[in-house]
């Protein structure tokens, strides 16, 4: 086959919805945007522990700390599905471990706020963990068969954080004056950086064009944001919350919220490296990297003189 | 392969899962581990924490060898004109209840 029949075999596949797998031909670009779209998504969960962590030895109870803890260990489990599927794609763990560290590759920039009281461990999971479903779902139906398949048992997973996070704010909302205080305050500071999750506007995002067309992404950012905040004002209507938006109202005609604008200035800037702690995410991750080399290492060494071992017992036997 | 140039990294191993007892082992996922017995474990923390599995089979990824996708059409086309292989194929007077 030409390249030109290569390409057009692949089109067929993409327009007929069947799914592409790792040896199949596909185009430079559909690769590229897909290690990059993937391990982004990898190092955001990885990267999305440590504002978490920073709160399991203060959870208020054993069971808020036992359920803190097991939503931060699949979210390492979640981390490592999707580097399994940017490596199928021809990239090392090494290598995309790097670009996390040498500050080349993004995460999503809300990890780079920080945690500041208990209810902020509500407000990730209720609006952070919300908006991350709301972009995900779709994506289990992504063309890239192994991205499509992690996002399944992602999405299987996620759905409890959410909730909890939601109990969370649930339970202080209804609880003592201060504890209610709590609640809003967390809510008025992830609810702008959580609209951010989506990306920039539809009209400022080069790519989705190209990328809804590779069903790499079955929505648009603009999409998904508006559908997060029809739900999720239903939901604080729940929790007696007010949405921090004064220019938020129904709008009957679209039968949609219409919302404030977004300070993108801020998005670009955290983006660039200047939020409140990307730096210190940073160096967590790579002095956690740096300091588990011994026992990499020590690990292969010892699988190394094990096999060796093994080897002459063959031989002598 | 990719990872012959990185000589650091523990290799890859691909994860089979029984989900339950008489049912087959079903692909995974895949993980880094150093040796069979670390990804045997490691396959138990990554892949089943939900109780999705009673077995766990792993084997590293570069002795796994695969079908060449471009030859799909060839590889599988005998069996298309073969549809005498499906009970379908058969007429049955309408008098046969049962088979």
């Amino acid at each position: 086959m030409t390249v030109h029949s290569f390409q057009e075999h692949f089109d067929d596949l993409i327009d007929r919805e069947v799914t592409i797998e790792p040896k199949d031909w596909m185009p430079e670009d559909y690769r590229k945007t897909l290690i990059r779209q993937i391990s982004q998504h990898a190092h955001s969960e990885i990267v999305g522990m440590l504002p978490e962590g920073n709160w399991i030895t203060r959870a208020p109870s054993l069971r808020r700390k036992a359920v803190l803890l097991a939503k931060v260990q699949d979210e390492a489990g979640h981390g490592l599905y999707l580097y399994s599927a940017a490596e199928t794609l021809g990239v090392t763990r090494d290598e995309l471990y790097d670009q996390l560290h040498s500050g080349k590759a993004k995460y999503s920039s809300i990890f780079n706020y920080p945690t500041l009281t208990w209810a902020d461990m509500g407000a990730i999971g209720w609006l952070v963990d919300g908006a991350a479903i709301m972009n995900q779902v779709p994506l289990c139906r992504t063309s890239y068969g192994p991205y499509a398949r992690a996002m399944v048992r992602v999405c299987k997973e996620e759905s409890f954080h959410q909730r909890q996070g939601f109990e969370i704010m649930l339970t202080l909302s209804k609880g003592a004056e201060v504890q209610k205080k709590l609640a809003q305050d967390a809510f008025n500071r992830w609810w702008w950086p959580s609209l951010m999750m989506f990306g920039p506007p539809d009209a400022e995002s080069p790519h989705t064009e190209q990328s809804v067309r590779w069903r790499i992404k079955r929505m648009t950012n603009d999409e998904l944001r508006q559908k997060f905040v029809d739900v999720t004002v239903e939901q604080a209507k729940v929790l007696g919350l007010d949405v921090p938006d004064k220019d938020l109202k129904w709008n009957e005609a679209r039968g949609h919220y219409d919302f404030g604008a977004i300070n993108w200035e801020e998005f670009r800037n955290v983006v660039k490296g200047n939020g409140p702690c990307n730096k210190q995410r940073l160096e967590t991750r790579k002095k956690a990297w740096e300091n588990g080399k011994w026992v990499r290492d020590a690990a292969m060494a010892h699988a190394e003189k094990r096999k060796a071992r093994k080897m002459t017992d063959v031989k002598a036997a | 392969m990719a990872q012959e140039t990185n000589k650091n990294e523990w290799p890859l191993w691909e994860v089979f899962i029984r989900s339950k007892a008489g049912l087959d082992h079903k692909h995974a996922g895949s993980l880094h581990a150093a040796d069979a017995q670390m990804a045997i474990e490691n396959a138990r923390d990554v892949y089943t924490r939900r109780m999705e599995g009673v077995s766990i089979w792993v084997v590293e990824s570069k002795y796994i060898h695969a079908s060449d996708p471009d030859e799909a059409a060839s590889m599988y086309d005998p069996a298309n004109d073969k549809i005498y292989r499906h009970p379908t194929f058969y007429n049955l007077p309408d008098e046969v209840k049962y088979m």
